[in-house]
């Protein structure tokens, strides 16, 4: 079956893991120590994210129940950052 | 990313290949004027679970047959259905897709149903050639985009046109991997083959102009302004030898379809 090249996700290498990183909407599960979070994503994976220092930078606080965006890395998909808070 | 399979793996790859390579030869025989795309999938399908592999297509991404069977002015992916049936004078162009073992096999031919004009005919010599061009340029440490370039040189020189808007692939656990293989491109880009790379080379040609578009069952591409198109597809590993076809019988010879 030919394949649309449009179809590709927009996963790959383009070399900067900044770049490559996948965004997801989260839920916030519980707060760890050091502005960690446990958070659940959409499939129901539950990943380590810790808050974006622009947020910190703006005093933005998340609690448990927020939702919000998540960075992962293209290397290790358990990991993220927490990179917006939705209303 | 790029994925050198082991020679256990390529030979499960090949058997998968012949799954798909005897259903489209059984297919290329069978086919007459008057029958329809859907009794094509049946003997597909039906070719397939008898040889214990599953067809590739159905369900892939929504799609909802095994086969994909594409009519004159059909590019690729048109879905079978009882009420498309081929005539005299048609060019069939047959996808077929099947995982065997975990692994996959993908080819396409594109034949004459009863007899076709010289026009039809040279737009299926050339596009076969285009793919047995491509081929050639299959062996360890050319590029990628070689084979790309060889293809859609041979089909310009011919007076054709490349259909841009689909693309060949790598193969292997899954029908597609990551590598994107066009038929069009400069030659000497891309990653550098290695054995053990496998690649679904298949290109797609115009009588008219290269557009497509896809219709309201959001499969079924045509061209966009009428033309006739042609297809023709092999899964073809890279080995320290050169290519081999893994969807072809290893003492095949003369076309590759």
């Amino acid at each position: 079956m030919a394949k649309r090249p449009h179809d590709d996700k927009p996963k790959g290498d383009s070399g900067n893991p900044k770049e490559d990183a996948i965004e997801v909407m989260a839920t916030v599960i519980e707060p760890l120590p050091n502005a960690m979070f446990r958070v659940e994503l959409e499939n129901k994976h539950q990943v380590l994210a810790h808050i974006s220092g622009k947020m910190r930078k703006n005093f933005i606080r998340i609690l448990p129940g927020d939702k919000v965006a998540v960075e992962l890395s293209p290397y290790d998909l358990t990991r993220g950052r927490i990179v917006y808070r939705y209303k | 990313m790029i994925i050198c399979r082991s020679a256990t793996e390529l030979e499960t790859m090949h058997r998968a290949g012949l799954i798909v390579w005897g259903a489209l030869t059984e297919l290329r025989q069978k086919v007459q004027p008057g029958m329809t795309t859907e009794e094509m999938d049946d003997l597909a399908e039906e070719y397939a679970r008898k040889h214990k592999a599953r067809p590739a297509f159905k369900n892939y991404h929504g799609y909802p047959k095994s086969l994909c069977a594409s009519i004159n002015n059909e590019v690729v992916h048109g879905i079978p259905s009882a009420k498309r049936a081929v005539k005299e004078g048609d060019i069939l162009s047959m996808d077929f897709g099947v995982e065997f073992d975990g692994y996959y096999g993908d080819a396409a031919l594109t034949i004459p149903v009863g007899q076709i004009d010289a026009k039809r005919e040279r737009l299926l010599r050339v596009t076969r050639e285009a793919l047995e061009h491509g081929i050639e340029q299959v062996r360890a440490g050319n590029r990628l985009s070689d084979i790309s370039a060889a293809v859609q040189q041979w089909v310009e020189k011919n007076g054709l046109s490349v259909v841009r808007e689909f693309v060949g692939h790598s193969i292997g656990t899954k029908m597609h991997e990551d590598l994107q293989l066009p038929n069009y491109g400069e030659p000497g880009h891309g990653p550098k083959l290695q054995a053990g790379m496998v690649l679904a080379i298949e290109p797609m040609v115009n009588t008219g102009s290269p557009a497509v578009r896809v219709l309201e069952d959001k499969w079924t591409a045509v061209t966009a302004d009428g033309g006739d198109s042609a297809h023709f597809e092999h899964t073809v590993a890279v080995t320290e030898n050169g290519p081999w076809i893994l969807t072809r019988p290893k003492d095949a010879s003369g076309p590759v379809w």
